[in-house]
């Protein structure tokens, strides 16, 4: 009997072992995986550089001739922490300029673009910010564009007052009639609290990851979502074929 | 033995293979098969899992044409890859998964590929409400989200049924979004919002509720509540299969700190590599995107 106790003791020692060493393996394999992922990435980097590179230089034709007339607004999601670098933002938007980009929508989560508007006023013109007055600065006719900056507080929030101006027009009097809200009350409401630009055609997404980041949900609704890396590997030539993949996307609207 | 794909697991399947071929090379295989997918999935669970997968499961129709199939067959095909990628995801551990079945622009559609698509929905969900046992085994508890007035009667019937059958499970969810649009949720938040204050104010003859404070006013938190998806947490990845990269009217609010990912194959082509696929590129991403979320 002591000799069934002692085995059944030591089998299961063995098992737990076993165990522990199997957790190690999985855990081992998983780094095994992300550290290939990892060089897979870096490999795709050096690609896409050659690509960009390519595209810049004229090698590829087809980038080249841009149907810029179906990019109507064009809108650029950074992350906040690389949008402190104002010097590569005003990089990204030289280029866009250069491109021939009219219209753009600048969003970044914290509100760290609209803190420099002053800087992009000067250099490309006239800039506006959710209910603010439209501000101009000085017109250079070739490189000028119409700017909004928006932010994580003109998103969420915003819905949130627009919901409190429905309620004071509908529900403070007891007697008045409440009628379902719909896309258009919506709008109307925001109208009033100063959101009267369009919904982004594109939006370029500069970050580690492809993710809006808490851009406005109401203005998302059939907006292409490209994502262009981090801000500082940012690629003109990759900028021209994001736009001219978009020109040749075919939308049903769900029809 | 009619197989009913819906509730078709692992264990009847192998039981099946028995039954049918006395193949030993194809038992061998089969076992290896699924001894394969376990260690990877041991693997990969060595990493974060997301809690909240959404799909949007674009591509049907363009899958039919590529084979040469009808339409519908696109939609049949579609429903099967649904269910390989809801059993993986199940398997991995993601415990909500919600999927955009049907959007209220889908209305626009010619009146016989709408009728077709009501028609396939009443026939999956009746015949999941046949095989309750099993489903109710797996805990997975299925809600639809969307105006269901606007369905199909028998199919909203139907919804409704499954909804109420499958109401005490706790362990997976379900959520199939059916006539639904971001467009359509966000008002609607709004004035269920509404209803909810006003209801406040006007309780007890028009004295006001000892904790409503007139200032303070409908919130985000208050929207969050009265969205359709107020049901789940915000999902941590949204696939949208055919490689398209917008979202077309779904989950626009729930998506601040969502990993969008757009995998190139098309709906039906959807299968086990692609959630693998996914799952990873949110554990690489799960830092950044946590430290965001800290941040709001």
């Amino acid at each position: 009997m002591l000799y069934s106790l002692i085995s059944r003791h030591s089998t299961m020692a063995l098992v737990a072992e076993s165990q522990k060493s199997g957790n190690m393996l999985l855990f081992l394999l998983w780094h095994v995986v992300h550290l290939i992922i990892s060089v897979l990435y870096i490999v795709r980097e050096i690609l896409r550089a050659i690509e960009s590179y390519l595209i810049t230089n004229g090698y590829v034709k087809t980038n080249t001739n841009l149907n810029l007339d179906r990019v109507k607004y064009l809108g650029i999601v950074v992350d906040s922490d690389e949008a402190r670098n104002t010097s590569q933002v005003i990089e990204l938007l030289e280029w866009l300029s250069a491109i021939g980009v009219k219209k753009v929508c600048l969003y970044d989560r914290e509100g760290v673009l609209k803190k420099s508007k002053e800087v992009f006023m000067e250099k490309f013109g006239s800039a506006k910010i959710p209910n603010e007055k439209l501000v101009s600065g000085p017109l250079l006719s070739k490189k000028r564009m119409d700017f909004e900056f928006v932010s994580l507080s003109d998103g969420k929030e915003l819905v949130a007052k627009a919901a409190n101006l429905l309620f004071k027009k509908y529900y403070v009097d007891a007697d008045s009639e409440k009628p379902f809200f719909t896309e258009t009350h919506l709008t109307d409401a925001l109208k009033t609290l100063g959101a009267v630009e369009p919904d982004p055609d594109l939006l370029l997404i500069y970050g580690p990851v492809r993710c809006h980041l808490g851009f406005p949900a109401w203005r998302l609704r059939y907006s292409e979502m490209v994502h262009m890396g981090p801000l500082k590997y940012k690629k003109y030539g990759l900028i021209l074929k994001a736009i001219h993949r978009f020109t040749k996307v075919k939308q049903n609207y769900g029809s | 033995m009619e197989v009913n794909p819906i509730i078709t697991t692992d264990n009847s399947l192998k039981q099946m293979e028995e039954e049918r071929s006395e193949n030993i090379m194809t038992k061998l295989l089969t076992d290896l098969n699924s001894t394969a997918r376990k260690l990877l999935f041991g693997a990969i669970s060595t990493g974060p899992i997301p809690q909240h997968i959404a799909f949007i499961m674009d591509g049907n129709r363009r899958f039919a044409k590529k084979w040469k199939l009808t339409e519908g067959g696109g939609h049949k095909a579609g429903f099967l890859a649904l269910m390989s990628v809801l059993k993986y995801c199940y398997e991995i551990g993601v415990k909500y998964v919600t999927v955009y079945a049907f959007s209220l622009d889908n209305f626009n559609r010619r009146p016989d590929e709408v009728q077709y698509v009501m028609d396939l929905m009443q026939e999956k969900i009746e015949g999941f409400l046949k095989q309750l046992t099993i489903v109710n085994k797996y805990g997975v508890r299925v809600l639809f989200i969307g105006d269901l007035k606007r369905l199909y009667e028998p199919v909203r019937i139907a919804a409704e049924k499954a909804m109420e059958a499958t109401a005490k499970n706790t362990k997976t969810y379900l959520l199939v979004c059916v006539a639904y649009t971001s467009s359509h949720e966000i008002p609607r938040a709004i004035y269920e919002s509404c209803q909810a204050k006003s209801g406040v104010v006007m309780n007890g003859n028009g004295s006001v509720n000892g904790d409503y404070n007139h200032e303070v006013g409908i919130k985000v938190v208050d929207l969050d509540k009265h969205m359709y998806m107020g049901v789940a947490p915000d999902p941590d990845i949204l696939v949208r299969s055919s490689g398209e990269t917008r979202l077309s009217n779904f989950l626009l609010w729930q998506t601040t700190d969502c990993l969008l990912y757009s995998p190139k194959a098309l709906w039906p082509e959807m299968g086990l590599w692609q959630v693998v696929w996914g799952i990873l590129k949110f554990q690489m991403s799960y830092k950044y995107l946590e430290k965001k979320k800290k941040q709001a």
